[in-house]
């Protein structure tokens, strides 16, 4: 039960996040929107911002330099005409001030060709296609056997269609940059990111730089929750901006801004069909996804690769089709593809078990399976079934009445809903130093980073415990480029990831100390790259079960959660302190999935309506009155060497099922749209 | 067709954290940005910048207020305590050490505000403030889980730390009986 070792920092307003650096004689930079949804650029009239006391550059297609090799068409900043939707960045100011930027922005004036954006995502679109892979390199689709002919011959059907809206990460720290360029030599960024190394070496690539001449600076990172997992425009806008005012440059994108160009979940629409024998056995799986990308780039999200996971069934297909429309481009946020799709097969799974008159859990049990369907691999270590007893016995799950709408506590309805929970347990190469200090102290330097995780301690407590210091001898350094290259803090993997490359450069240290230390320290490094290719075929994936109670207001259908439980396996836990944290931290961004987040897509102007906090709603501090977490202990030893899954994306998986299993539980009504809103729920209330 | 605005400036007093700051201050400059871009108080933080999300509560003049939604020219003279202000001579405060050991953050940027907030909280509930979950008008509200709730909603924590933040605000509000009683 460690602190957060940045605890002080983070209390008394001394850690310093990317736009708080004191950076001499800064400038500001404001960026300028497409009020299009579609068209070209005619042209950009600047002559009224100029003229502004102050402003000191104005940038757009018209005068951008030209880029390197641009990786990612979202960094591609003012390099076409082209506007590939509305809010995309089209043009940027620098002035001496805040103030005077965000006014010379406003002055800019920018006319276009405008054409009719295709921005409504729809099953029967004739853009619909099968993308060669789906996030990050899995199949598009998968079949076993006979599904289609197993479905129709099962004495059991569920055939439904669940839709999941687009959602916003909305990190509470927006993508901000301070780009400083020291000659046109190097270039150094105090960036928001998950990942200094990645944010190097794309912005080199960017700008044709050699990724040595590009520092990162990262230390504190209000969030990120996926939307900082790659570069987003910002980074390219103050490096650009920096270059041609001769001025460092400070930008932050505003809570508005956000919401257009740095990146959202993809709305879904996922139609799932369980083929089952009367005992509630799963004959059949098919669960076909659609959903949007832009035409800046492709993101097709792995929507339906839990299916691959979850249940035993003979016959199975999952399929993803992607459509580029004229909208924003969508991207990671928290469990992209386990979120929105074990939402739909866990509300499915509910929907069996009231058809087959079968407890919810016992129905989950039932389907267990001891190797991984989708790939036939035995998993390293599953313990689903666990999750669900304890969880079933500490929620008191045993007093539930079986029908749903007979719990009424006045003019309440009550109920109570389970769901099942995964997430993969990722590994990728890494590497680490650690070096010994004369004074008998301690220092691990990785290019990691800590968006709130608790990483830094994990990784500490994980030094400390291989070299078998003291935790205060030991410092652990992160979130710098100039630190070895380490991975992003996405896909649960930040730990077991950078952990084995700390783990493995503390061992090689102890073996080159043999004792004695000398007064210049001595150094060792590690990479996990050889580890890692060398590793077993096993099916490695974390497990959970979610537990909901809600009441539901008769009269206004307005849902409050009144208690949620959460039951993981997920290796050795490093750190319950802040793993716990993390888990409930999860499961309360899927209360905002269940009952509140929807980015609503305005098809007349082809753009997100909902551009703040007032508009898009997450969970506010009354929303969540009893969230809890716990954990089962499980030994994996084909995992790593701390034996440890990634725990930041499972505790949103499975969580918005849970809270729509109990509404169902408890009003009898099976709201298949997320979010479940007292308006959807009132009509058939 | 738009007009050019010329900045204008003023020249305002601000008391920051028990130190006084004559500034020169651009006439739409948000108390929030003078903060943290010329007095270098980067502890309050800007997270949209709308009044929406709680990251840039300050105390101004003892009660809880949105860094960005006051404009610095409208406030010459004003008190300030930022989350600089919360620690005295190295000590940190109560709520802070609830924080602490609550685990009441993650990411840690909406927590200057959470900080601000819920040191004015515990002096609203015990100067008698009542809250829109408050059923007895007649006495003095008791923070318990239901107010805490209530009155920290004006703070948001995407990172979804609100079980740690009502059981730090919870026991600093008993500490701080307990000291007084």
């Amino acid at each position: 039960m460690t602190d957060r070792l940045e605890s002080r920092e983070k209390v008394t307003g001394a850690a310093k996040y990317a736009f708080e650096y004191a950076v001499e004689n800064a400038a500001y930079a404001a960026a300028v929107q497409a009020s299009v949804g579609k068209g070209q650029v005619r042209s950009v009239d600047t002559e009224a911002a100029l003229r502004l006391p102050g402003v000191l550059a104005v940038l757009s297609c018209e005068n951008a330099p030209n880029l390197g090799d641009v990786p990612d068409g979202e960094l591609a900043l003012f390099q076409s005409r082209t506007v590939s939707y509305r809010g995309q960045f089209v043009a940027a100011v620098v002035g001496e001030t805040l103030e005077t930027a965000r006014e010379a922005a406003r002055l800019v004036r920018i006319e276009y060709a405008e054409e009719e954006p295709d921005v409504r995502l729809r099953t029967d679109h004739p853009g619909l296609y099968k993308p060669d892979k789906v996030n990050p390199v899995f199949p598009s689709d998968t079949e076993q056997g006979k599904p289609e002919d197993a479905f129709r011959d099962s004495p059991l059907q569920v055939d439904v269609t669940y839709t999941t809206p687009a959602e916003h990460n909305n990190p509470m720290e927006p993508h901000t940059t301070i780009a400083q360029w020291n000659g046109d030599e190097t270039l150094t960024l105090y960036d928001s990111n998950q990942g200094a190394s990645t944010v190097q070496s794309t912005i080199a690539q960017v700008f044709d730089l050699d990724p040595t001449q590009v520092h990162v600076v990262s230390p504190h990172v209000g969030g990120g929750f996926g939307s900082k997992g790659t570069p987003r425009p910002n980074v390219v806008l103050a490096a650009m901006a920096a270059r041609a005012a001769g001025r460092p440059v400070k930008f932050a994108v505003p809570r508005q801004q956000m919401v257009a160009t740095t990146g959202y979940r993809t709305p879904t629409i996922q139609r799932l069909r369980l083929g089952a024998d009367a005992d509630g056995r799963l004959n059949a799986i098919l669960h076909e996804v659609s959903e949007q990308t832009s035409t800046v780039k492709e993101f097709a999200e792995q929507t339906a690769t839990p299916t691959r996971v979850l249940y035993k069934a003979p016959h199975r297909r999952t399929s993803h089709r992607v459509v580029a429309l004229d909208v924003p481009t969508p991207s990671w946020m928290r469990a992209p593809g386990e979120t929105p799709g074990v939402y739909a097969l866990e509300s499915a799974m509910d929907e069996l078990a009231v058809a087959a008159g079968i407890d919810p859990i016992e129905l989950r049990i039932r389907n267990d399976t001891d190797h991984e369907p989708g790939s036939g691999l035995p998993f390293s270590s599953r313990n689903l079934v666990a999750c669900l007893r304890e969880g079933a016995d500490r929620f008191g799950w045993a007093g539930r009445a079986p029908e749903p709408g007979v719990h009424w506590e006045g003019r309440k309805l009550v109920g109570m809903g389970v769901a099942s929970s995964t997430y993969p347990a990722y590994q990728r190469p890494n590497k680490a130093m650690a070096r010994a200090e004369h004074d008998g102290t301690f220092t691990v330097r990785i290019a990691a980073a800590d968006i709130g995780t608790g990483a830094r301690t994990a990784l500490a407590l994980i030094a400390a415990e291989t070299l078998k210091e003291d935790l205060g001898n030991v410092k652990v350094e992160i979130g710098d480029s100039a630190f070895p290259r380490a991975s992003v803090a996405g896909g649960s993997a930040g730990t077991a990831s950078w952990g084995t490359a700390v783990v493995r450069a503390c061992e090689a240290l102890r073996g080159k100390m043999n004792g004695a230390v000398p007064p210049e320290g001595i150094e060792a490094s590690a990479d996990t790259g050889d580890e890692l290719k060398a590793r077993d075929e096993y099916a490695r994936h974390a497990f959970g079960a979610q537990f909901a109670e809600v009441e539901v207001d008769a009269d206004t259908g307005e849902v409050r959660v009144r208690r949620m439980l959460g039951v993981f396996a997920a290796g050795r836990i490093i750190n319950p302190k802040t793993a716990r944290s993390q888990f409930i931290g999860g499961m309360t961004m899927g209360v905002g999935m269940a009952l509140m987040e929807e980015s609503v897509m305005d098809t007349e102007f082809g753009d997100y309506l909902n551009r703040d906090l007032a508009q898009y709603h997450v969970p506010a501090c009354a929303d969540v009155r009893d969230i809890d977490a716990v954990w089962v202990e499980e030994s994996d030893p084909h995992l790593n060497p701390m034996g440890s899954k990634g725990i930041g994306e499972i505790g949103i998986v499975g969580a918005a099922a849970a809270v729509g299993n109990a509404v169902h539980h408890a009003t009898g009504i099976r709201v298949r749209d997320l979010p479940i809103t007292p308006a959807r729920l009132l009509t058939a209330l | 067709m738009d007009s050019e605005v010329t900045p204008v400036h003023a020249d305002i007093t601000l008391r920051v954290n028990g130190t006084e700051h004559r500034l020169s201050v651009d006439t739409r400059a948000s108390l929030l940005d003078v903060l943290r871009e010329d007095l270098g108080l980067t502890g309050s933080k800007k997270g949209c910048d709308h009044g929406q999300c709680g990251a840039c509560t300050i105390l101004l003049g003892g009660r809880r207020a949105n860094g960005c939604l006051a404009l610095a020219v409208a406030h010459d003279g004003a008190e300030i305590v930022t989350v600089e202000g919360l620690a005295q001579d190295g000590r940190l405060s109560p709520v802070q050490e609830a924080f602490i050991e609550n685990d009441a953050f993650q990411c840690g940027y909406c927590t200057s505000g959470q900080l601000c907030s819920a040191t004015a909280v515990l002096d609203e509930a015990e100067n008698g403030w009542p809250s829109a979950v408050t059923t007895d008008l007649g006495s003095d509200p008791a923070l318990d889980d239901d107010e805490i709730r209530e009155r920290m909603s004006g703070n948001l924590c995407r990172c979804g730390a609100y079980v740690g933040i009502v059981a730090a605000v919870r026991e600093a509000s008993q500490r701080k009986e307990a000291a007084e009683a």
